[in-house]
């Protein structure tokens, strides 16, 4: 599913930091990237994103290449993927409702063909009241489970979680843990980025991905 | 309760499609942008409304002039100027196309003179030429090639004058003000788009994070460049409408003044002169093409600069 064979990354002139990264994501696998703070978790995510090009390396997402990708091929990659950002990154104009329903309406869907499962994720993350309330003035929970819900609505093959936990208390923490379990289970790949050591020994069977002086090692 | 719902779910619908707009507007942005199409097409139907009364009075001037001719017979040492213009007037009778010839008599030139001669003149002291004023057949077209070879074989002394140097200055004097019209036109526009395609940057650099956002849920770049397009031509149809509403206003108020003019003295000649403030009904199904071209303008100029600007970000 990726794929990173010596994948280094600088930003400008800088030193760089990313080096020599290599690991693969298989399909239906579910693992914590971990690391201290600036080691570069957000920056690999990004790299899978394709919102960041490598300096060095091969990158390969979905059997493709990434170096050769046209604007189409990532658009249509990006549609497989689902991302949670540390920052939500939740449109404060559009309310809970249309943020979720976001990446269905972006991709020409009419509306009535998803806004009983727009509402029925709503519900399941807990937001079922909150559907016309506008980003400002949610919670910092509510917030991050309309990120997640926006991420999870159009059922991606894997889903990419920035520091998910960061923002909630650890009650919420567990049962957005267990969220994502599910989501594992039936069938998406996950990769969340924390650094919240009591969140992973939650779930010991989860590869590690422990990112370290922008080198990384793979625990599985 | 099921009401309730059944309303927040229209209008869920409603928000999402088709008018969810993913561009956050910025009032203030908004409305200046607004404003200044508003300006802009209110300009630019003005001054193609003006061009049109222009051409229309140009060719009112012009069938009017050319519809009619003017044979001068000057006095000339030998000649019996009376017997000339009797014959000039025959002549010009003779001629098809022609519907009426009328020849002044010495009264008659006496009192069109008296403005700058006053009264009691004897025109017999004078050499004055008589006037001939020949009306033409709008039915039929005059032959006044064979008329001037006729007058000039018979009365050597008589001039033919078909106002043709006249009717060619004001047609070419209407087309040039109608050309400067269109320049003006063109550079309205031109300024028009200026400011939609710097408003549209600043809306896109406002909108990085949405941009990003959108990019990241799988939406191509197309599509983004709709969402500003709609966005925009929101605003340049506000805009257009305004402006060409207000333009309407004033031909329409223009037009009630030009009226409750030419019921006071002189308001024949500013008539005779200016036309009519009658743009008619191709003069307001201009401001309607002008205001919509302003609309859709908006909306294809700010599609374009999104388009290039997520380009050259890749």
């Amino acid at each position: 599913m990726v794929r990173f064979e010596n994948v280094g990354l600088r930003y400008g002139n800088g030193a760089e930091v990313l080096r020599d990264v290599s690991f693969s994501i298989e399909p239906n696998s579910f693992q914590f990237l971990t690391g201290p703070s600036g080691a570069g978790k957000t920056t690999l995510l990004r790299l899978i994103l394709l919102s960041l090009k490598p300096t060095r390396g091969f990158i390969k997402l979905f059997d493709r290449e990434t170096s050769t990708l046209g604007k189409e091929e990532i658009t249509a990659i990006r549609r497989r993927i689902g991302v949670v950002f540390q920052d939500f990154r939740l449109l404060d104009h559009l309310t809970t409702y249309e943020n979720v329903a976001l990446p269905l309406f972006v991709q020409g869907r009419e509306e009535r063909t998803y806004r009983a499962e727009v509402l029925e994720l709503l519900r399941w993350v807990g937001l079922g009241e909150r559907i016309n309330a506008f980003p400002p003035i949610l919670s910092g929970g509510e917030k991050q489970r309309a990120a997640i819900a926006r991420a999870l609505i159009v059922q991606p093959e894997l889903l990419l979680a920035d520091e998910p936990t960061g923002n909630v208390d650890p009650s919420l923490a567990r049962r957005l843990l267990r969220l994502f379990v599910e989501l594992h289970k039936s069938g998406t790949s996950i990769v969340i980025a924390t650094h919240d050591l009591a969140l992973m020994d939650q779930f010991d069977s989860a590869r590690r991905l422990v990112l370290g002086e922008g080198r990384l090692h793979v625990y599985d | 309760m099921p009401t309730l719902v059944q309303r927040a779910l229209s209008k869920i619908a409603g928000r999402l499609k088709p008018g969810l707009s993913l561009v956050s507007s910025d009032s203030i942005a908004s409305n200046a942008l607004v404003t200044v199409i508003a300006i802009m097409t209110f300009l630019a139907t003005l001054t193609a409304g003006a061009a049109m009364l222009v051409r229309n009075a140009s060719q009112d001037w012009s069938s009017t002039v050319a519809r009619e001719m003017t044979i001068q017979v000057k006095p000339a040492l030998g000649r019996d100027m009376e017997a000339d213009a009797r014959r000039a007037g025959e002549i010009a009778r003779s001629v098809t196309g022609i519907r009426d010839v009328r020849v002044f008599s010495r009264q008659e030139s006496a009192k069109l003179l008296e403005p700058w001669l006053g009264t009691g003149v004897e025109m017999a002291d004078l050499p004055v030429p008589t006037l001939i004023v020949v009306k033409l057949d709008s039915s039929q077209q005059a032959n006044v090639t064979s008329l001037r070879e006729a007058l000039r074989a018979s009365v050597p002394n008589a001039i033919l004058d078909d106002h043709r140097a006249w009717v060619d200055r004001l047609e070419l004097m209407a087309r040039s003000l109608v050309a400067v019209a269109l320049v003006v036109v063109l550079l309205v526009l031109a300024a028009m788009g200026l400011a939609v395609a710097f408003a549209t940057r600043g809306a896109m650099a406002g909108s990085r994070e949405i941009v990003d956002v959108l990019h990241f849920v799988g939406a191509a770049d197309a599509f983004i460049s709709k969402q500003f397009r709609g966005h925009f031509l929101r605003l340049g149809m506000k805009g257009a409408i305004v402006g060409g509403l207000f333009a309407v206003f004033a031909f329409v108020a223009l037009g009630f003044i030009s009226a409750r003019w030419s019921l006071d003295a002189g308001g024949d000649q500013v008539e005779a002169l200016f036309g009519q403030f009658d743009l008619g009904w191709s003069g307001y199904a201009a401001v309607v093409v002008i205001a919509g071209a302003m609309a859709v303008l908006t909306g294809l100029i700010s599609q374009s600069v999104v388009t290039h600007q997520l380009r050259r970000a890749r």
